[in-house]
């Protein structure tokens, strides 16, 4: 290689990943409203119904959301409505 | 222009030994040299034309920055401003450009000249980066001296497992002369990152995968169809299942990059074919960010996700093209991508009647993914040419063929259910009571290639399917 064909193009995207802190912790459940985001795999809603019992049981107030399919991405509307509504989410990948 | 490429007043001449008309003037350049200020810039030999003090433009700089299209060329210039230009060699036109009357006695009137150095096709990229000021815009890395060039590519995380070509300035302009686009024209946006990818990036990632200049808008079609929500990129790249981007080739651009659509047609050993697959995977690596291990969660995966294209054998096809079935006009080029695995083959030597060859067809269809799921999997049925003959000579056309596949498939929904034969998996209990058939409409494509000898087939099984899935997704293959 020559000097000049020591210098190559970047092929990737040189993006440089943005840090974003995390939301601050829940100190308790007690009336706050948790979503469960059920990602349509299958048996998604027998995990998350056990964990809402749970949370109902802790003073929780919960929503269940879904996903139109597990195979894309959540739809901006349901992500907005989400953070919206919700001080936690907990989302249930299955199979 | 800057002071060192301006050139100097006066009247100047830019020529090469290795021009026949440029020989012929050298009378004429020393008679103008003996009345008037006269700078000759030679392109190959510093010793030409001889009797003239010449200056050396081996290195064509001056040449690509006034444009030096023929040699020889004249140019009268005026306070550092170039006023007149005159191309190979024409008596009058030198004369009234000069002022001196009387030219190349002797000489014809009229000659033409030849090619400037400075525009040969081998040169004219390597010209452009040393003097051009670049056009790209991706950040330049800088390889240390005792760093090897292709270990480098590996160790910035940059290869598919396999080699790449150092993607260069050189190579990477020389690449977008593959396509009419400009460089940071906006094609797509890759997931899984959701970058939003330059012509600029896919040319790099094609370098690297090996291509050829003229396979680019081939790529560029297919990054553009992959990064479609029918065809869901991210889906297939972050699924748990083996399948990777398909690409089938239709239409003239076949022929014209050479692409293979016989013997092997799946396999290795034809550049286009290997490349371009390669290439657009290379993209979603490098570009979207989407790798093994990472939003990849294969459990498999399969040697296709290097890459894999082939072109569809349109010539000696009994049908129209796949392409066609997609809503293409018949006769464009075009890619279509399809979220498949690798091919399975269909062995049936026996079957000289299109009934018999469909059932054979349909057992092994049936098997894509599990024998008792339906529905929620497409597949491509890759037909060869021995067995599209047994269809043609029974008049068997595309539709009639998916027509009856699509009965045999079918099957009562009772003995597709969960436990049926023993076994666990099948379809759920709402599909007891009626028929199923195995793919979707739309969900069985015909694709037609592969070798002139053999009585088989392929089967390439697809993934999660329709709205919810991936569809495959047809492109037009544009300049």
């Amino acid at each position: 290689m020559t000097s000049e064909q020591r210098v190559v193009l970047d092929p990737t995207s040189e993006q440089k990943p943005k840090s974003i802190p995390r939301a601050p912790r829940l100190a308790s459940l007690e009336k706050r409203t948790i979503g469960l985001l059920d990602i349509s795999k299958p048996k998604g809603n027998v995990f998350l119904d056990r964990v809402e019992q749970e949370l109902r049981a802790l003073g929780a107030t919960v929503e269940r959301f879904q996903k139109p399919t597990f195979a894309k991405l959540a739809p901006v509307d349901l992500r907005h409505e989400i953070a919206t509504r919700c001080d936690a989410v907990v989302e249930a990948l299955a199979d | 222009m800057s002071p060192s490429t301006s050139l100097p007043s006066g009247l100047v001449a830019f020529v090469k030994r290795d021009c026949p008309t440029c020989e012929l003037v050298v009378p004429v350049l020393q008679q103008i040299s003996a009345k008037a200020s006269l700078t000759v810039y030679t392109q190959d030999d510093p010793t030409f034309p001889p009797g003239i003090p010449a200056v050396d433009d081996t290195a064509l700089e001056q040449s690509w920055h006034h444009q030096i299209e023929t040699v020889p060329t004249l140019i009268r210039v005026e306070g550092g401003e170039e006023r007149e230009r005159v191309l190979g060699w024409q008596r009058e036109e030198w004369e009234a450009l000069t002022g001196i009357p009387a030219l190349g006695d002797g000489l014809p009137a009229l000659r033409p000249g030849c090619g400037s150095l400075s525009v040969d096709p081998s040169r004219e990229a390597e010209l452009s980066v040393r003097f051009g000021g670049s056009k790209l815009h991706a950040r330049r890395v800088e390889l240390a001296a005792l760093e090897d060039e292709m270990e480098a590519m590996y160790t910035r995380g940059w290869s598919d497992g396999l080699p790449v070509v150092p993607p260069t300035e050189k190579r990477v302009l020389e690449m977008l002369e593959g396509t009419t686009r400009a460089p940071d024209d906006v094609i797509a946006t890759v997931p899984p990152d959701l970058v939003a990818c330059t012509v600029e990036k896919v040319a790099i990632n094609a370098v690297m995968a090996g291509c050829k200049p003229e396979y680019l808008l081939v790529v560029l079609a297919a990054v553009e169809a992959a990064c479609t929500d029918r065809f869901n990129m991210h889906g297939v790249i972050a699924t748990t299942m083996g399948v990777g981007p398909i690409i089938v080739v239709n239409g003239p651009i076949r022929r014209a990059i050479g692409m293979n659509s016989g013997m092997n047609v799946l396999g290795q050993g034809n550049r286009a074919n290997a490349t371009i697959g390669r290439a657009l995977q290379l993209v979603v690596r490098n570009v979207g960010g989407g790798r093994p291990g990472e939003v990849d969660r294969a459990t498999y995966g399969n040697p296709g996700k290097l890459g894999f294209c082939f072109a569809e054998d349109e010539e000696s096809s009994p049908w129209g093209p796949l392409s066609a079935d997609l809503g293409a006009e018949p006769g464009t080029s075009t890619v279509t991508v399809f979220a498949g695995e690798g091919p399975r083959n269909v062995i049936d030597q026996r079957s000289r009647e299109p009934m018999s060859l469909a059932r054979s067809l349909a057992a092994t269809l049936r098997t894509v993914q599990h024998p008792k799921l339906a529905i929620g999997f497409d597949a491509m049925l890759v037909i060869g040419p021995e067995h599209a003959r047994v269809l043609k000579e029974a008049g068997w056309s595309k539709e009639q063929l998916i027509e009856r596949l699509t009965e045999l498939l079918t099957m009562p929904g009772e003995e597709m259910m969960r436990g049926v034969d023993e076994m666990a998996e099948g379809m759920p209990e709402s599909f007891r009571s009626q028929p199923v058939t195995k793919f979707r409409p739309g969900g069985l494509l015909v694709v037609h290639c592969g070798g002139s000898a053999g009585l088989f087939s392929a089967i390439l099984g697809g993934w999660a399917s329709g709205p919810k899935g991936s569809q495959p997704a047809v492109q037009e293959i544009r300049p």
